[in-house]
């Protein structure tokens, strides 16, 4: 293992290449385009055995990716939010034909207006479609669970493809220090690729003709769904795998930062979490008990995790980087149907942030979480479950 | 060498119990291209007749490999399919099968983008000249003056050159044929498999349904269409056109059927008028001007 300065995208090229991809398919967008330039280069090297297809577009990206995976071998695509939402259909495609491959999502709001800074609503306009659904915080993780993501994505419970979310700009163009394992290591956790059925010559396999009883249809959501419950549970295994080669632990769908004694939660997914534990840790110092929740895995849906934290906290904030417009943020919607299904009577309020790339510091978090604490402790509730925070 | 109907197969790929309309020409095709490429076959469909024609689930009358795709997304799945038999080093010949929607229309991004990067795979658009699965609405290669449920009056848009358009490509291989000439269209089939890289074969599909006429003279209705000149089989390896044998005797005008014989078998162009009529036979003369010129270079 060496220490290596990496930005987001270009760990995310490296997990790549260390899973012994065998197919690239991919169109540039901005912000995701250095990690496909970055594959390029390992394969014209003659540092990767794998073929690249330069596509017409984000479409014919993941329809070329998914092409390969049904072939029999392990293919990875990446792109960014327009890209993101013109494949929509390919993504949904692949989740219901059961092919594991992979693909990195470098997160970017969506337009009109051009912008292209950070929020969620590309990844989180992808949850329904049967995809695991995973967002990074650092660029360690990145390497870390887009490795871990094939193996995920190939395990006989799993069967389903795999999304691994970084933010723009903020992890995908940042230099950090990253532990890159040797091949040699990933070739020792990754096993050889397996998937439900092979496309071969000679092998007649129809994938995808119209179904004579749709009892066999809705089975086959069901199953989407359960398998997705399933991959909890290999998520978990995995991790704690991981851990064992390298002594890197994220624990599973969720992490947690000082929620042993915390009164009252934040939670979050991707980058700004750390913001969010500086925020905690200064807000600890005027003796409010915070804890933070990272979600890692936003599909499968953390909820046994969640509740167990939840279930005695004073207060609950959610915060998200995108919104259900005309509802509330997505992340918050999960969280709060959830404890509600569960039964726990907790005052729970949805912050929105960060939507379309405004800058969040530290501060701002501590700022929006310490007028909220102050009314709940206050009043016992929250006045208002949704609010638009602009900044300080 | 011409191939003869006893070199073929006899092992049915595609089973009878299909879910084709009486008469389909897609159903003629499919069975003509299981009999050229035998069990090295795997095929990629876009929306369109052949995904209903491959029958219900669980059961089906495909006996090689299927994959059914979105409908922009054939080639690239195709592409993709390609790379990995390649890298398995399998014996496989990838097709994508697309109607003129699926291959002109929403799928000709797709296609355009695959001819350029000279994927391993061989395209073959199966032309019934207009979204017959949808229930018959014009496409980009719906011919002048034809009716369908979104031109009542006819359309009023030439016929896309697509197999020029695929030609200008500049791809090893490209070719038109017509469920008209099975053995003509075998033959191209098995060319194609052949060559290594992007595949173009335009198979000329007429559809009873759509087109309103007899189902029973499909391929009657084919052979008119090369016969008039209002279908020009040809074939261009590496750029390097010719014109097929079951068309040349129709480079010369005088030889060719008038188009009306053609044109009064269907009730798609019931609403042509005399000024209309002239107008396809001078699409059809400027046509073979076009492609006279092309097998001189």
């Amino acid at each position: 293992m060496v220490v290596k300065p990496l930005t987001g995208n270009y760990a995310a090229a490296y997990a790549a290449k260390l899973a012994r991809v065998k197919v690239v398919a991919a169109y540039p967008i901005t912000p995701q385009t250095t990690i496909v330039e970055k594959l390029a280069q390992f394969i014209d090297n003659g540092e990767m055995d794998a073929e690249m297809i330069r596509v017409e577009s984000e479409h014919s990206a993941l329809a070329a990716a998914y092409g390969a995976a049904s072939g029999g071998v392990r293919a990875f695509t990446a792109t960014s939010s327009h890209g993101l939402l013109y494949m929509h259909e390919m993504v949904w495609w692949v989740a219901g034909a059961r092919v594991p491959l992979v693909m990195v999502i470098v997160t970017r709001t969506i337009g009109p207006p051009w912008n292209i800074w950070s929020d969620h609503s590309d990844l989180m306009d992808q949850r329904d479609s049967g995809w695991i659904i995973m967002m990074a915080e650092h660029n360690q993780e990145v390497l870390d669970e887009t490795i871990k993501m094939f193996k995920i994505t190939e395990d006989p419970r799993v069967f389903l493809p795999g999304m691994v979310g970084l933010d723009a700009f903020i992890l995908s163009h940042t230099t950090e220090p990253v532990d890159l394992p040797g091949q040699e290591l990933v070739d020792s956790f990754l096993p050889p690729r397996r998937q439900p059925y092979i496309m071969k010559a000679g092998d007649p396999i129809l994938m995808g003709n119209v179904p004579r009883d749709l009892h066999d249809n809705m089975r086959m959501r069901e199953d989407i769904h359960k398998s997705l419950e399933e991959a909890k549970k290999v998520i978990q295994e995995v991790d704690e795998e991981w851990y064992k080669l390298t002594g890197r632990r994220y624990g599973g769908l969720i992490e947690c930062y000082r929620c042993e004694d915390a009164d009252h939660f934040i939670i979050g997914m991707g980058a700004w979490v750390g913001d969010m534990r500086e925020a905690a840790d200064r807000l600890r110092e005027k003796g409010i008990r915070v804890g933070v929740i990272k979600v890692r895995y936003v599909r499968p849906f953390p909820r046994e995790e969640l509740l167990k934290w939840l279930t005695n906290a004073k207060s609950v904030i959610v915060f998200d980087r995108g919104v259900s417009a005309g509802s509330a943020g997505q992340l918050f919607l999960d969280v709060a149907a959830h404890l509600m299904a569960a039964g726990v009577r907790v005052p729970v309020k949805n912050v929105l942030a960060g939507v379309t790339g405004l800058d969040v510091t530290y501060e701002d978090i501590a700022d929006a979480v310490l007028k909220s604490v102050a009314e709940v402790e206050e009043t016992g509730r929250f006045s208002t479950f949704i609010e638009w925070y602009y900044g300080r | 060498m011409p191939i003869s109907i006893k070199d073929l197969p006899k092992e049915k790929l595609f089973l009878p119990g299909n879910a084709s309309c009486p008469g389909c020409p897609e159903a003629l095709g499919l069975k003509y291209l299981t009999m050229a490429l035998g069990r090295k076959l795997m095929i990629v469909i876009p929306a369109g007749c052949t995904s209903i024609i491959q029958g219900l689930a669980p059961g089906g009358a495909f006996v090689f490999p299927t994959l059914n795709v979105p409908f922009a997304s054939s080639d690239a799945v195709a592409a993709g399919l390609a790379a990995a038999k390649k890298i398995l080093g399998e014996d496989a010949v990838v097709v994508a099968w697309g109607g003129d929607g699926g291959t002109a229309d929403i799928g000709f991004a797709t296609l355009s983008g695959a001819a350029e990067r000279n994927d391993n795979v061989i395209h073959i658009c199966v032309d019934n000249e207009a979204y017959m699965n949808t229930g018959i609405q014009r496409s980009s290669l719906t011919p002048f003056g034809a009716w369908t449920t979104t031109t009542w009056r006819g359309k009023r848009e030439r016929k896309k050159e697509l197999s020029l358009i695929m030609l200008m490509h500049k791809i090893p291989y490209v070719a038109t044929a017509s469920v008209g000439y099975p053995l003509d269209f075998i033959e191209k089939v098995r060319k194609a498999a052949s060559i290594k890289g992007f595949k173009f074969i335009h198979l000329h599909a007429p559809c009873p349904v759509g087109w309103r006429f007899d189902p029973a003279k499909t391929v009657h209705v084919a052979k008119l269409a090369v016969e008039t000149g209002m279908w020009i089989l040809f074939e261009a390896e590496n750029g390097k056109l010719r014109i097929s044998p079951p068309s040349k005797p129709y480079a010369d005008k005088s030889k060719r059927k008038p188009i009306k014989e053609y044109i009064r078998l269907q009730g798609r162009f019931r609403t042509l008028r005399d000024e209309d009529i002239s107008i396809l036979e001078k699409m059809v003369d400027d046509a073979w001007e076009t492609i006279l010129r092309l097998a001189e270079r």
